[in-house]
């Protein structure tokens, strides 16, 4: 079988791969471009630890295929840092140890982003909905929808 | 495993050149929340996949003097952050927002969910009751069935192989009307329905109830019209009564299967109250005290 050439924008460097046409854009993320932040949980679309963003717009990455990414910006945990400052909605994170085993997290901050980028006010209410397609298995959820209320808190105020 | 081939065509007539010339199974590509993992759970050897997406107006959609023209493949979260499209007809938009998360809602769109035709695909009842259309285009040429018609059984519908769902025509609604779908699920979020209920309701100025449409979802092998419970409506001022016989007329013309989300008894009881808390709703709308 041979492999499709892919061209596409990964948090902004033009970046090349070759893949399967069958496999996913999660697939190339970990396999291809070793971009191991985003996580495989259940690769039906149900948990969100493979939330990533494409052209703007959120995706579970585990259903996309990797050569829909031709010509797309795709945007992922790797690019929500600025280099060594962490984005203030990972430091939120740290502040109200909204993270246990981890496996989520980098879903649920790509997708808290995501909603703090529409909205920068949410309400807890549109925060859990908007959330609702990323499962944790240990905190309970309640730790991180006060980190992304508290995180949107703050960048009100830094704006 | 199975092998894909991915193809990306930028016209119709590529996607039905491709689709009917193949020798191996081909679908159509829009989201794919159900075609991938369909696809990797299939035991085919070989799976042509036609991406629609880069085609132009698949992804678009448009309100033409009041009637909504949709291409198939936008996804549901372009679709319902529509405002113009959400005040025509706010139940079919509740029901596109009501399909998986908000990452589903991003590649999810209406044409994948009516083409999967799941029996409780969310959008199909409130298609129905708003009288939409399928336009499909394969080698043939071009035809055009109701949202009615179109499915068939269980994940099956009534395109043959080279067929695609060009787009989703949605006449303008008559003065005075409004739509409104509800499911149940057991939890808040992120399940399939149980049951569902579509409805369309016209009143006159009195606030009598000139014209009624209602469907329901998940409780036979396809969404199905109730003609009986829209009979019952016609002509009343939508009382409590008139509503318990629209809601019996539901229950009656559903043919559930228990799963291990409802059983028969309780899906039954459940499209019943649907229908009467969704004509309830769009009632509402006409009347202008609820959005
Ligand atoms: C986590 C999760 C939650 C979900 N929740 C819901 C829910 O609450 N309610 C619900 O109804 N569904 C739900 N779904 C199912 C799915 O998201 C919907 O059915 C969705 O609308 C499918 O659209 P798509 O664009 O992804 O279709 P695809 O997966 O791309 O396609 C689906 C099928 O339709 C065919 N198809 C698509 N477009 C065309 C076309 N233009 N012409 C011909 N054939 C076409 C494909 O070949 C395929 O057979 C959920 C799925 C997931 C993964
Ligand atoms: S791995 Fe994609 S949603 Fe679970
Ligand atoms: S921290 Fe373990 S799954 Fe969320």
């Amino acid at each position: 079988m041979t492999k499709t050439h892919v061209t596409t924008t990964i948090n902004g460097d033009v970046t090349e791969f070759l893949c399967e046409p069958g496999d996913t854009l999660l697939d190339v993320l970990r396999n291809e471009l070793q971009l191991m932040g985003t996580k495989e949980g259940c690769s039906s679309g149900d948990c969100g630890a493979c939330s990533v963003t494409v052209n703007d717009r959120l995706v579970c990455s585990c259903l996309v295929l990797g050569v829909e990414a031709e010509g797309a910006e795709i945007g992922t945990i790797e690019g929500i840092a600025d280099n060594d400052k962490l984005h203030v909605l990972q430091e939120k994170f740290l502040e109200h140890a909204a993270l246990q085993c981890g496996i989520c997290t980098p879903g649920l901050i790509v997708s808290a982003k995501a909603l703090l980028d529409e909205n920068p006010s949410p309400t807890e209410d549109e925060t859990r909905y908007w959330l609702a397609g990323n499962l944790c298995r240990c905190t309970g959820y309640d730790k991180v929808i006060r980190a992304v209320l508290d995180a949107a808190e703050t960048m009100r105020e830094g704006a | 495993m199975v092998s894909v081939v991915y193809e990306a065509p930028d016209t119709i007539e590529g996607a039905v050149t491709l689709l009917a010339g193949s020798d191996i199974p081909a679908n159509v590509l829009a989201g794919g929340t159900d075609l991938i993992i369909q696809t990797r759970a299939s035991r085919d050897a070989e799976r042509l996949l036609v991406d629609v997406k880069k085609i132009p107006g698949m992804s678009d959609a448009n309100l033409v003097d009041g009637a909504l023209e949709l291409g198939p493949s936008m996804s549901c979260a372009e679709f319902t952050a529509r405002e113009n499209i959400r005040a025509v007809y706010p139940g079919l938009v509740e029901a596109a927002s009501l399909i998986g998360s908000t990452q589903v809602q991003g590649r999810a769109s209406v044409g994948g969910n009516l083409c999967n035709s799941s029996p409780a695909a969310d959008t199909i009842p409130a298609l129905i009751v708003n009288s939409a259309e399928c336009v499909i285009v394969g080698p043939g040429g071009e035809r055009t069935v109701a949202v009615e018609d179109f499915v068939t059984g269980v994940g099956a519908n009534c395109m043959e192989k080279g067929e695609l769902l060009k787009l989703i025509r949605v006449p303008a609604p008559e003065a005075n009307t409004q739509d409104a779908y509800l499911r149940f699920i057991p939890r808040t979020e992120m399940d399939i329905a149980v049951a569902g209920a579509g409805v369309s309701i016209t009143l006159d100025d009195k606030g009598n109830c000139t014209a009624a449409k209602v469907a329901i979802g998940a409780v036979a092998p396809t969404a199905i019209l109730v003609p009986a419970a829209a009979e019952a409506l016609i002509g009343t001022d939508l009382n409590d009564d008139v509503l318990q016989v629209a809601a019996d007329a539901a229950t009656e013309a559903s043919s559930p299967i228990t799963d291990r989300r409802g059983t028969i008894e309780f899906r039954r009881h459940v499209v019943g109250v649907l229908v009467k808390r969704a004509i309830k709703i769009a009632a509402d709308r006409v009347k202008g005290v609820r959005t």
